[in-house]
């Protein structure tokens, strides 16, 4: 029983991670209509500064996760900027493979600056952990951190999106491009601002990720941003709740099918979700249908 | 005094020349209509005219300002809204934030105001405030659409196609709205294919065939000339 309350608390840990790289996925998605498929390297270079902040610079962790914010926020701006701007009219399936492009670039670029030895990755948010049950369970600062991040992020952008200006400019631009340029909405600058905000997501879903996982290397960030995809596709892409439910609930079935099923298909197990998902309910647990009146 | 100037307008859609050197203008306090068959140009004009549109060549000046190729977003702050063909309101989001985006340029004190005066103009709305966009049916998504034209406050409003889909006494109630504001100093550019209701309320027209103007005149005089009997009204 308790062991299954650690599972339990494990898997919604790592389920907040997915449910923050999932909403840098479906806003991008929402706003742009691509998948930018490099928003899992951001997390990794995001990881990086953090890491380099700490290692190498003596920051203290708050002004680490502060700068790897920032640069990974500059970061979505130029890569939208430079990759994706002059696409805007080019065909979808030109849009996808530029993305894998850009992820396969930023991961040479990680490669040549840090290399491909593995790096140690000290905890930004390390503060002990709590001892419940007479010692049976254990729960890290890094599982409440992230949980109660996760929480606040998800409360942050839902009031930024239904009550300031901007934010319903964005759902606005997500719905029609065409109606919100008459509106005198700036619709590039809006599509960049949804970069910098994903982006800035993304480290720090980077920072809490590889301080619950310690390993950082060139390649860390393509597994959680492809299961993070998992994630806003199976509560429905574009949906900010739908992220938060896609996200916990694709980290406990990995952590429960690791636990109770096989250690070697707990991955399997999640993408089987996603083909299950795109099967049975193809616009996600929120997806909307939208139907025209006349 | 002309507020809208278009000259020897030239628009393409790839390699299709959809406009051909079109002129036209539109003078304050007018109801202007441009009328023509489908596929005649008139929402690739107004698409133009408005900024949506880049136009090869030609001229587009809105009170004396050269606006051609602007995009709409930096047009609108100068008093010009464009309610769009199929209305396009924002069918996720509530009555209200549909009127707060057209009001987007506005100042944030102003806001209060201009929503008050499109409630006492769409009391419908008024009542439907926190309704979806998207539940609302055809004849009320027409009256947001336009309210949240009005919401910036043109000088110029563009309609395309507001009759469209309506049964005949929306229609009707649509065109009396239109009349009304006119009379209340919005200067009017209107698109139809309803050439009937369009001529019924316009001081000019001018009627499209395939990318040029074909005849321009008293609305009231074209509604009598055979040709456009014959080809628009039936």
């Amino acid at each position: 029983m308790i062991q299954f309350l650690s599972y339990l608390l494990n898997g919604i840990s790592l389920g907040s991670v997915y449910a923050i790289i999932a909403l840098g996925y479906s806003m991008v998605y929402g706003i742009a209509k691509m998948l930018n498929f490099a928003h899992g390297d951001v997390i990794m270079i995001g990881a990086y500064i953090s890491f380099c902040a700490i290692q190498y610079w003596n920051l203290p962790p708050a002004i680490a996760i502060v700068l790897a914010i920032l640069v990974c926020t500059v970061l979505g701006i130029v890569i939208e900027r430079l990759a994706y701007k002059p696409l805007r009219q080019a065909t979808s399936l030109s849009v996808l493979i530029t993305a894998i492009g850009v992820s396969w670039l930023l991961q040479n670029i990680a490669l040549l600056i840090w290399g491909a030895n593995p790096k140690s990755y000290q905890s930004l948010v390390g503060f002990g952990s709590l001892t419940l049950f007479d010692g049976q369970l254990h729960i890290t600062s890094e599982t409440f951190i992230t949980i109660a991040a996760n929480i606040v992020i998800m409360i942050a952008l839902t009031l930024f999106t239904g009550k300031t200006k901007m934010g319903k400019a964005m759902r606005a631009v997500s719905e029609d491009k065409g109606a919100a340029e008459l509106m005198g909405i700036n619709v590039n600058a809006t599509i960049s601002m949804t970069f910098a905000i994903g982006s800035g997501l993304a480290a720090i879903a980077g920072v809490l990720l590889c301080s619950a996982y310690p390993v950082l290397m060139p390649t860390t960030g393509s597994m959680p941003g492809i299961k993070a995809f998992t994630a806003a596709v199976f509560g429905g892409i574009g949906s900010i709740p739908g992220a938060l439910i896609g996200g916990i609930l694709l980290g406990l079935i990995e952590i429960m099918g690791k636990a109770y099923v096989s250690t070697e298909l707990g991955d399997a197990l999640v993408f089987a979700v996603l083909i299950i998902v795109l099967l049975v309910k193809p616009t996600g647990l929120l997806g909307k249908k939208i139907h025209e009146k006349v | 005094m002309s507020m809208l100037k278009v000259e020897d307008l030239h628009v393409y859609y790839g390699s299709i020349h959809a406009i051909k050197g079109v002129s036209f203008e539109v003078n304050e306090g007018e109801i202007v209509t441009l009328i023509g068959a489908n596929g005649a140009g008139k929402s690739t004009t107004l698409n133009t005219v408005a900024g949506l549109l880049k136009p090869r060549h030609g001229h587009i000046s809105f009170e004396g300002a050269e606006i051609a190729g602007t995009p709409a977003s930096k047009i609108v702050p100068h008093g010009m809204a464009l309610c769009p063909e199929g209305r396009r309101v924002f069918q996720q989001m509530t009555v209200r934030e549909n009127l707060e985006m057209g009001g987007y340029t506005r100042p944030a004190g102003e806001i209060a105001a201009s929503l008050d005066d499109v409630f006492t103009r769409f009391p419908r709305l008024k009542e439907r405030h926190r309704q979806v966009a998207g539940t609302l049916s055809g004849g009320e998504q027409q009256m947001l659409a336009m309210g949240r034209a009005l919401m910036s406050k043109p000088k110029l409003l563009m309609l395309d196609e507001p009759s469209m889909g309506l049964a005949p006494i929306l229609v009707e109630q649509i065109f009396d709205i239109i009349g009304e504001l006119n009379r209340a100093g919005t200067t009017i550019l209107l698109v139809e294919q309803n050439a009937q209701m369009a001529l019924s309320i316009a001081n000019r027209a001018y009627v499209l065939e395939t990318g040029n103007i074909v005849k321009e005149g008293d609305a009231h005089l074209l509604m009598n000339d055979d040709d456009v009997r014959k080809a628009y009204l039936g």
